[in-house]
Parts: structure tokens; sequence; C-alpha cells
């Protein structure tokens, strides 16, 4: 059974005064298995971020139904069971983080959630150390870089022991030595922990490395699938805008001149592989 | 003769405290006229400080900056104008908008500069066109518009004061990969049509890839290299020890040559497909079959 399951949802924002209500999310269902890492692709309005906002009951559908392991989001009762079950990680560090020292914010969310303070003792050390920010338990958040921040940010919704942890675009804003810490720590806890993810992002090479790939187009899922069976599809995604990693395109457009490659090359790694043996001696 | 040219030139934060940190350190560069210039550098790296006092936002602690061959500093009381001559677009620059209107925010520039009220808005509607901002949206309040909208009305407001150096510290960061590209692709027209230097600064490597024609790399406040944007590239396991990333095809192409193979790194999957097609046979063998 999923963890997740998004059931012919439909989302409409407004509407405004004298405005017909504007739908962004049309007939969406989606299931995520516990333990799954899923990377939701897709251009901004594309519905990707607001299909996420519903996984927690930040949004409530407008026409369908969403639940989390077996909860209804709809139920106001349940929300808080909703919202400790799957945590929420923005795209702007600075926006998420409230104390003034690092591991008083890591508490925040146990201190809420009415945790004994030895058991959130343990809880924030125990985050700390699982997003490798622990020896910085003391400093001051806003001394921190963008990706350390970020970690931080996970830390605090780790602490509360959260089965699934969704990011909106996690990396957006970070620099490439930070964007690839927040990608570790992701990768490790969902590893390691078992934590379910679902990581919202621009950047198909972060695609790449999920358990499962779904693009968002104009509010419906255009595919979804493993990375190499949604990267397999260069034309649909081309055609609709989308990216795909350099490694697959040079790979897909040789092949298109009959070059005997495999369909999908994900990385740089499997590319020079796929390339190797054409090569005259 | 440069546009711009550094002469060891120096920043430190914090002087004379226990916090005193060496955030540009002896920087010598020279900025051709009408080049596209790529600046990257891990966090830290001294990109921001080194673009700060290129206008004089910052005044160095050593060092001088040569605008047109004259230094900056020479009569401090001028300094104002040197920031209408180096126009500087920063990250996040639509929270700077502030005007009744988008046409009145993008003439703010001009007629700061003392030009009459139809000059200035001659050069904002002309500055609207580069960025593609429809006319209909100049009447607009800026806090009506998208995001991305605000951020071409930002940076049109720098262009419109016609600078001889256009520099942008991230102007992409936070967009979509759509609205990246087709920034940046106006940013270049405006580089080609006006003939004027642009300095980009960047964490993205592909953009860089894209549209520089130099490359300055810093790293812990020193210019480490200076030069064509393939020759920096090629470079790419020096990159990655100063935490920068070569583009993915750049990476492609430098495993493949340090597996012995004639290719040398380029910068786009085209040039790549270009290069590697008379070196690849064609047909179902396959070596050792």
């Amino acid at each position: 059974m999923d963890y997740i399951t998004a059931d012919h949802v439909t989302f409409a924002y407004g509407p405004g005064e004298g405005e017909e209500p504007y739908e962004v999310l049309h007939d969406v269902s989606l299931g995520i298995r516990k333990g799954e890492f899923v990377a939701l692709v897709g251009h901004n309005g594309s519905g990707k971020s607001t299909l996420a906002k519903h996984f927690n009951a930040m949004l409530l559908p407008s026409g369908g139904k969403v639940y989390v392991d077996g909860l209804d989001t709809m139920d106001e009762d349940l929300k808080l069971e909703i919202r400790r079950r799957v945590g929420l990680v923005l795209q702007n560090p600075d926006n998420q983080l409230v104390a003034s020292i690092v591991e008083e914010d890591v508490a925040f969310g146990p201190e809420n959630l009415g945790v004994d303070p030895p058991e959130i003792r343990r809880r924030v050390d125990d985050a700390l150390r699982a997003v490798e920010m622990y020896d910085y338990r003391l400093n001051a958040p806003y001394k921190l870089s963008g990706g350390q921040k970020q970690r931080v940010a996970i830390a605090g919704i780790i602490a509360m022991q959260p089965d699934c942890i969704v990011l909106d675009e996690p990396t957006a804003m970070l620099d490439p030595r930070g964007r690839q810490e927040v990608l570790d720590t992701v990768h490790r806890l969902n590893r390691e922990k078992g934590i379910t993810i679902v990581l919202i992002t621009h950047y198909m090479d972060e695609a790449a490395g999920a358990d499962r790939v779904v693009v968002m187009d104009d509010g419906k899922i255009l595919t979804e699938g493993s990375p190499r069976e949604v990267f397999s599809q260069v034309r649909l995604l081309k055609d609709h805008q989308l990216d795909v990693p350099q490694a697959t395109e040079l790979v897909w457009r040789l092949r298109g001149e009959g070059f005997d490659l495999p369909e999908c090359a994900l990385d740089a790694a499997e590319c020079v592989a796929a390339l190797e043996p054409l090569f005259k001696s | 003769m440069f546009v711009l040219e550094t002469k060891e030139l120096t920043y430190i934060y914090g002087a004379g405290t226990p916090f005193e940190k060496t955030a540009v350190d002896h920087v010598s560069i020279g900025v051709e006229r009408g080049e596209f210039l790529g600046v990257i550098g891990h966090t830290g790296s001294g990109k921001s400080t080194l673009i700060q006092m290129l206008n004089g936002l910052l005044k160095p602690a050593s060092g001088t900056v040569l605008l047109n061959g004259g230094d900056i500093w020479a009569e401090p009381k001028k300094i104002r104008s040197v920031r209408f001559q180096v126009g500087m677009v920063f990250q996040y620059p639509e929270h700077q908008l502030f005007e009744e209107t988008v046409l009145k925010d993008i003439c703010f520039g001009p007629r700061n500069m003392g030009l009459a009220d139809t000059e200035a808005e001659q050069r904002a509607r002309r500055a609207a066109r580069f960025v593609g901002l429809d006319d209909e949206l100049l009447g607009k309040s800026p806090f009506e518009i998208s995001g991305g909208e605000k951020r071409r009305a930002a940076i049109a407001g720098v262009i419109a004061m016609d600078p001889d150096v256009l520099v942008l510290d991230e102007p992409t960061a936070g967009l979509d990969p759509n609205g990246r590209d087709t920034l940046l692709q106006q940013i270049s027209d405006y580089h080609k049509k006006r003939g004027s230097t642009v300095i980009l600064v960047s964490h993205s490597m592909e953009d860089i890839a894209r549209f520089a024609d130099r490359v300055l790399v810093l790293n812990e406040g020193k210019a480490v290299m200076l030069d064509r944007t393939d020759r920096v590239f090629a470079r790419g396991r020096e990159l990655s020890k100063m935490g920068l990333r070569v583009p993915q095809i750049t990476e492609i192409l430098l495993m493949l040559r340090e597996k012995g193979y004639p290719v040398h790194p380029v910068l786009t999957v085209e040039q790549a497909v270009e290069q590697l097609r008379p070196l690849l046979r064609k047909g179902g063998v396959r070596r050792g079959q």
C-alpha cells in the first residue's frame, strides 16, 4: 500500500472578486511508497509545488482526496498527525530558521509537539549528527553558509521524527558545494533511516539520482517512472521544453545519428562507458 | 586599452579587529572593451567584494581600479559618475523596486544622471524592450507583475543608464530553466547590439559556458585563472578542488581524454557531437567482439 496517495486531485486558487477560479492541478493521481525517493520535476507553474504541498495538508484538494499513511488530509482533526508524519523544507533557508542558536532552532519542532525535555535533547543531538551539523550546534544560524542553513532546517524536521520529508527546491539558492551537501544529506537519510523523500527540483541531474521521477506539466503528470524510463523519452521532454542531463542528451543525439549506443545514459560515467567501445582504434 | 583594469586590488573586512579577513587579495586583471566576461568562484571567494569595488561601492584597502584608463578614486567626489558608467545588477534586484509604475522605476537611473524626463523615458522604453518587457506592463505597479518580470524591470533600470560596463551578480538565481535561458539570451543580445562590456557572476557553469568569451576564476580572494572559457574549463580537475564544477558535458570529455582518447573538453552538447562524430565507429561491431 502507498504511504501517500493522491487520488484524482484537482486544485484551484481563488477565485478573487469577479474572477473564475484558477485551476492549477487537473485530476492528478499518484502514489508514493514508504521509503521511496521520488523526484518531482517540471517548469515553474507546472503544479509540482502545489501538488507537494498537498502531501502535508498545507493545501487541501478542491476535488479528489489525499491520504497520508491512510489519514485523509481533509479531516481537520488529523492535520497535526499528518504534519508530524510529513515535514516540509522550503527553498530559502533564511525564511525557515527562527532561533538565534542552531540547537534551539532544531528543538523548536519537538517542543511544539510537547516532547519531554530529555527526549528533545536526544532528538536534537541525533538530528544534528544526521545532517553533520553537530559541531555547529551552538553557532548562530545567520553565520552559516546556505548549505549549512538548509541542513539545519532539515535537522529541525528530522527532530520531529517524520516518516517523510518533502523538499521544495532546497538547492535552488545554494552554490555547487552547498547543493552537494544537501543532496548527500537527503540521500543518506533515505538510505540509512528509511525516510521517504519527495524532492522537487529543476536540476535534472538531481532527479537522475532518485528511485522514481515524476514529470509535471501544465497541472498534470506528463510521465513518470525510473530515471532511466523517464530520461529515455528525450523527445517528449524536449517537446515540453524540459531539459535532460547532458550525458543523456549526448548519447541520445549520437544514437539518433546511427551510432550503436544504449537508449539512455544517466550520468557522465555511464555516458563514457557507452562511448568507449565505439572509438576507432 | 582595457575598459576596466585592476592593479593589486585588495579589500580587507574588519581591518584591525580580531576578525580581520582579506576578501580580495592583490587582484590584477584587465577587462577588454566589448567582451562578455564570466566570473566564477565558490561562496566566499571574493566575487561580490571584487565587483563592488569595480564601481566604487567599496573602496579598496590598497590597489587601484582604472576605468577607461583613469583611477576611479582619483577624485572621490566624482565617484557617483563611475556608478553610471559601471552599472551593477545585484542579486535579487527585484527587491529594490519601489516606484509607482514600472516605467518610473526604470527611469530612476537615467533621471539620476540628470537626463531630461523625455530622454530618460526614451531610454527606459528601449531598455524595457531589451529585456523583453511588454509596453503594457510599463504602466503597472511593480508589485502587480510576476517575479520574472520584476527581475527584468530591475535589470532594465540599470541598462537604461547605458553603462559602458554592465555587471550582473547571479541574475538568474531562483529562475526556472526557461526563465534562465530567456533572460541570459536577452542579456547576450543586448551585449551584441550595444557592443557594451558585460561581466556575469554566476554559479551556473552551464550559463558561463554558453555565453562568456573569457572566464575569471577567483579562489580565496585571489584571481587564479583568467582565460578563454574553453581553456579554463579544460582545467576541470583544478576547478573541482576549488569547489567548482564544470558542466557535465565538459566532464564527460575530460574523462574520455584521461582515458587516452584524442578529445578536448568542449562546453556544449552540440560541440561534443561534432567532435565525437568522426572519432566513433558506426555499425554493430564493438571492440573485443
